[in-house]
Formats: structure tokens, C-alpha cells, sequence
């Protein structure tokens, strides 16, 4: 097994920094997703890593070896695409076993690991079909066996789920985490859906912009977001951010008719007048918390196993509620909105998170 | 009763819409093509003629000149369509490199030659492989050779001059249309096979020719029917001389009409073998392209 280690990394076009000095540890084995919003940088940066883009500035390690300038073929990864990128005049068989041709492999060795891919994947009955006769999922699954029978150190997935639809999407969100478990290879994915970055991660990088904004464990960053950036970005539906002005141990609410509420135990609590931006989570907020907001229901969403409630106060900004009691919920209702103040978090004005 | 009322007076407009098509291409095409092919079974010469039977095709295989131009015709297929093909790939292949200088230009040069007219190019191609002329000139100044190429006068070199001529005017026409089709093809599949450690050579061999393959069979055919209509060329350059060298089946057919004692019923015989080798030929390289089930 290997790992990896960025140093400094940048990539530059022209005058443009794209990608903006990423130092990152990534552990032999550990499955890592890049997570961010389009434009962000994060398949630039895998596709560094892949050698199809150039390094301007910075290191890449792959296991002990500086891969800045080695070519693609010779960095033991394999990649995988958002759109297949199959081979569409050959057969899944050929598509699977056309990288070992060139490596020079015997024949009965590459039928080996083309069947032993395929028994992975469950793709047996389909090795003699070509790429248009399969679907969407099977494509992808194809593209994940080409990528298996080489044997890599490093698996990287560039946005692979993004072309599925919701429920296939799901099924090979699964089929991702078995292979992981059963191949046990060190993986980076790439996607800009934070579902999949919290359900298949061991380690998520969040990026914006070229920055490496926080990396840390699904839970640690849910948890204990260091920005704003982190704390909307992961948890669905997103996190309710609540412009405030600080008062002694509370916080006034302008956008809310000026109720305060609590500012919970800070280290460093911030000075009395600032600005700050309160973020509490719709599933925060829960009967018998020892703060509350007054407020109307304007919608409600059932979606059978829970209820969702956007409410606010008088034409103010509208916060999202996951409620327990949500089925008896009725538009119009005025409700006060309990949370317990240990779980709110509280930001600074450039967005850091104030501890 | 109302549907079909409507469903009537749209097939009226409909037809409408298409008659003055329909008159003109049956006026100026369909009509020609029987008379032609009605044509073809008359035997006599200049306006009097009557009924042969298979006179003029009994008359084409003992014809030497019709041999003759048939033959020309084929060495002109078999040998500059190849090379045409090849040529203009390689271009598409080249031009398409994102990191290739002055990519613009050269596409321009490239494809230029295709919007000169025949006439006017053919008579420079006349002027610069005359005994006198530039190539001539260049050849022996820069001592290449000692003495002057006949080019037009002796046979070889007449038919390379063609070839040459042909193959500069068509190689970027057929080069654009492998160029849009590789533009086409998705670069994540290019760069699959660089992960993959396929070399540039086999991605060219293994990946683009058969992701080409309709296109080249496409422009195949489309090169394999303008080279057995080559007329514009060998009427301008070497009027299918030296003694016939160059003559293809296209001169033979305006020979036979307006510069002999016309023959209109043989040269429409003639024509008719041009269609159907064009039938034939056409139909070979589709099998040949077709694709195969494993």
C-alpha cells in the first residue's frame, strides 16, 4: 500500500493561480475525497496527481518517489472518469485488458485479471458487449474494472457517480465502498457532492477556490467545522447562518425582531458589539433546548420519514427546521423554535469560526 | 371527418411546398438519367442514331482507348486515393495537437487549396511543370538534377503531375472532415490510454483510426467517385496526352461528345460503366468497413 504527500503544490495558467499551495498527508490505504463546489480546483488537483495536468510549483510524493515530472503510465495510479472514457469500438473484455497489451503482459495473464476484475465488479455476462450496449451504471463499472486490472497503488475517481441518476447513484456509492474494503488500495475521489464525500470518506479534503479549506474525518468536520465555508458546505439541508450583533453572554438578532439568544461556552468569546454569524443546524433544534426563537412556519416539506419547516419571523431571513412533531406542522403556525445554545457555533466577521 | 379534412390540406401544402423541387429535379435530373440510360442503347453518329442493342457495350470491350482510360482511371484511384487519405489523417492528426504553433495558419494553408478553382490551379499547375517552368527551374538551380524533366511529355511523369495536382487541391478538404470528427472525440478517453501507458503511436492506431471509421469510409467513397470523374485536371494540364497517358474515363466521355464525330450513345455507354463502378466500389468499402459482431 502507499501513500501520498503534497507539498506546496500549485498550478498555475498564465497569470492565473488555480490551485493555491496544498500541503496534504494522505495515509497508505485511507480513502480520501476532495470535496468542494464546481471551480474549486479539486479535479485540477487530481488530475495533477494523475499527470495530466503539469505541477508550476511544489512537490508530489507518491510512496517515497517525487512524481512532479514521471509520466502518467509510471505512477502507479489508475484513473477513473466522470464519463466513462471507455474505449467505444472495444468490447468490455478489450476495454479492460488493453492497458496490460502494452505492458507487455502474456495472454492467459491478461484473461486472468480481466475475469478476476469482472468476478469483482459482477460484470461476467457483459465482457463481450461494447460500451453502447450498457448503461449508464454498468459503464461506470466497466471504467472501474479498467482501472483494477492494472493493479494500482492509488485509485483516483474523477466526479465517477455524477453522470447516474439519484438511485444508481446511491447503489454505486455502495459498490465504491466494497471495493475499497475488499481491494484495501489507497483512493482519492473527487466530487462536489458532500453526501458522497461524507458516506465513502475516511479523510475529506474541503477545497475552495485552490485552498484546502479544512481536512479532517466526516464527523470532525460536521462536528467541529473550522469556517463558515466548511460549516455550510457539509451537512444536508445546510446549516442556518443567523447574521448577529454580541451582547455580554448573548447574541441579538436583528433579522429575527432582536430576540437574543445565548452565545454558549466560548474560549475566546468575542468582544461586546461585533458582528457575528450564528450557524445552527435544522437538526439542532429540539423540543425542550434551553433557548428558543420566536417564529412563523411559511412552509412545510414531509418526506415521510421527517419534516421540514422553513420558518422566520416578519419578512426576515427564513431558517430550516428538521422537526420532530413536523407532520402536525401547519403553515401560518407561529412556533417557538427550541435548541439547546451548546450545539450553536458562532463566526467571525471574515468567517472563522470563533471556539 | 375534421382530422382527416386537415391531415388533407396539410398533404396538400406539404406537396406544395416541394413541387417546384420536385419539377426542377425531375426536369434536370430524372429525365436525363433515363434519356441518358435509353440513350446508351443507340448506336450512329451525331444526331442520327437508332436502336443497338448491346452493340456499344460489345463495342466498349474492344475499344483500346476506353481500356486505356479505364486503366488510367484506376491507377489514378489506386494510387492517389491512398495517399490522399493518409496525408490528410496525418494532417487532421497533427493539427490537432493543442500544443502545435501557429495551428490556425497552418490549417488555413492546409485547406486553401480546396476553394481555388479548377481551371485556374490546373493552369498553374500546367505553367510550373512546363519544360521551362518553375519546378523545372528551381530543381536545376538548386542541382537536383541536371537536366529538365519533360513532366508533361512523358507518361510517368504526366500521371505523377496529376496525382500531385489532385492530392494538393482534395488533401485538406478530406483533412477537415477528420479534424471535426477528432475534435469530436472526448479527451478523457486519451487520457485513459496515457494512464494506461499506451503509447502516442498505438493511440493514434488503436483509438482515433477506429473511432474514425465512418468518416474515413465516408470520405473514401466521396474520393473514390470524384477520382473516377477526374475531368477538370487532365483537360487543363495534359488534355490526356502524352498519347493517351493521362486520359481518364470522364475525357474519354467529352471526347466522344463534343470533340470526335459525336457518339452521344456510346459516350452515355461509358457513363454508365463510371456509375457502376462508382455502385460497386461504393459498396465494397462499406463491406469492407462494416462492423463485425464478435
Amino acid at each position: 500500500m502507499t501513500g501520498l504527500k503534497l507539498r506546496g503544490v500549485r498550478k498555475s495558467y498564465d497569470a492565473v493561480e488555480v490551485i493555491k499551495g496544498v500541503d496534504l498527508d494522505i495515509a497508505p490505504g485511507e480513502f480520501v475525497v476532495f470535496v468542494g463546489p464546481s471551480g474549486c480546483g479539486k479535479s485540477t488537483l487530481l488530475r495533477m496527481i494523475a499527470g495530466l495536468e503539469e505541477i508550476s510549483g511544489g512537490d508530489l510524493f507518491i510512496g517515497d518517489k517525487r512524481m512532479n515530472d514521471v509520466d502518467p503510465a509510471q505512477r502507479g495510479i489508475a484513473m477513473v472518469f466522470q464519463s466513462y472514457a471507455l474505449y467505444p469500438h472495444m468490447t468490455v473484455r478489450e476495454n479492460m485488458g488493453f492497458a496490460l497489451r502494452f505492458a507487455k503482459k502474456p495472454k492467459d495473464e491478461i484473461a486472468q485479471a480481466v475475469n478476476e476484475a469482472a468476478r469483482i465488479l459482477e460484470l461476467g455476462p457483459l465482457l463481450d458487449r461494447r460500451p453502447k450496449d450498457l448503461s449508464g451504471g454498468q459503464r461506470q463499472r466497466v471504467a472501474i474494472g479498467r482501472a483494477i486490472v492494472s493493479h494500482p497503488d492509488v485509485f483516483l475517481f474523477d466526479e465517477p457517480l455524477s453522470n447516474l441518476d439519484a438511485e444508481l447513484r446511491v447503489h454505486m456509492r455502495i459498490e465504491v465502498a466494497r471495493l475499497h474494503k475488499e481491494l484495501a488500495t489507497t483512493i482519492i475521489y473527487v466530487t462536489h457532492d458532500q453526501v458522497e464525500a461524507m458516506t465513502l470518506a475516511d479523510k475529506i479534503v474541503v477545497m475552495r477556490a485552490g485552498v484546502v479549506e479544512q481536512v479532517g474525518s466526516p464527523l470532525a468536520l460536521y462536528d467541529d467545522p473550522d469556517n463558515l465555508f466548511v460549516a455550510g458546505f457539509i451537512g444536508s439541508p445546510k446549516m442556518n447562518f443567523l447574521a448577529g450583533v454580541v451582547e455580554q453572554d448573548t447574541v441579538r438578532l436583528p433579522e429575527f425582531g432582536n430576540q437574543s439568544i445565548p452565545l454558549g461556552h466560548l474560549t475566546h468569546p468575542p468582544a461586546q458589539g461585533s458582528e457575528v454569524t450564528v450557524g445552527i443546524r435544522p437538526e439542532s433544534f429540539k423540543r425542550g433546548g434551553d433557548a428558543g426563537l420566536e417564529l412563523t412556519i411559511e412552509i412545510v416539506e414531509h418526506l415521510g420519514n421527517e419534516s421540514f419547516a422553513y420558518a422566520r419571523q416578519s419578512g426576515g431571513q427564513m431558517l430550516t427546521l428538521a422537526t420532530e412533531n413536523g407532520r402536525s406542522l401547519q403553515p401560518g403556525q407561529r412556533i417557538a423554535a427550541r435548541f439547546n445554545p451548546a450545539q450553536i457555533m458562532v463566526f467571525d466577521k471574515s468567517g472563522q469560526r470563533i471556539r | 371527418m375534421a382530422k382527416s379534412r386537415i391531415g388533407r390540406a396539410e398533404q396538400r401544402s406539404g406537396w406544395l411546398f416541394i413541387a417546384p423541387t420536385l419539377v426542377l429535379l425531375g426536369l434536370f435530373m430524372v429525365y436525363p438519367i433515363i434519356w441518358s440510360l435509353w440513350m446508351s442503347f443507340q448506336t450512329g453518329r451525331g444526331m442520327s442514331h437508332s436502336f443497338g442493342g448491346l452493340t456499344n457495350i460489345i463495342r466498349l470491350t474492344q475499344d483500346p482507348v476506353f481500356l486505356r482510360a479505364l486503366t488510367n482511371t484506376g491507377i489514378f484511384l489506386v494510387v492517389q486515393v491512398p495517399i490522399m487519405i493518409v496525408l490528410a489523417l496525418l494532417f487532421a492528426a497533427a493539427l490537432n495537437n493543442p500544443k502545435l504553433r501557429f495551428r490556425g495558419f497552418f490549417r488555413t494553408a492546409i485547406f486553401l487549396p480546396c476553394v481555388t478553382s479548377l481551371v485556374a490551379y490546373s493552369i498553374l499547375f500546367k505553367s510550373m511543370f512546363a519544360s521551362d517552368g518553375v519546378i523545372n527551374d528551381l530543381a536545376i538551380a538548386l542541382h537536383l538534377m541536371d537536366a529538365p524533366i519533360s513532366w508533361l511529355g512523358d507518361p510517368f511523369w504526366a500521371r505523377t503531375v496529376i496525382i500531385l495536382a489532385i492530392t494538393w487541391r482534395w488533401t485538406g478538404y478530406n483533412m477537415i472532415f477528420y479534424l471535426a470528427a477528432m475534435q469530436n472525440v472526448d479527451k478523457s478517453i486519451y487520457e485513459a490510454a496515457r494512464i494506461d501507458g499506451v503509447p502516442a503511436w498505438a493511440r493514434f492506431v488503436y483509438i482515433t483510426l477506429p473511432m474514425l471509421k465512418p468518416v474515413i469510409l465516408f470520405t473514401t467513397v466521396i474520393s473514390t467517385i470524384g477520382t473516377l470523374q477526374l475531368f477538370d485536371e487532365v483537360n487543363n494540364i495534359t488534355m490526356g496526352g502524352p498519347s493517351d497517358s493521362t486520359l481518364t474515363l470522364s475525357l474519354y466521355i467529352y471526347n466522344l461528345t463534343f470533340k470526335f464525330m459525336p457518339s452521344l450513345g456510346y459516350a452515355a455507354t461509358v457513363s454508365y460503366v463510371i456509375v457502376i463502378l462508382v455502385a460497386v466500389l461504393s459498396f465494397l468499402q462499406f463491406l469492407v468497413a462494416r462492423d463485425r459482431k464478435a
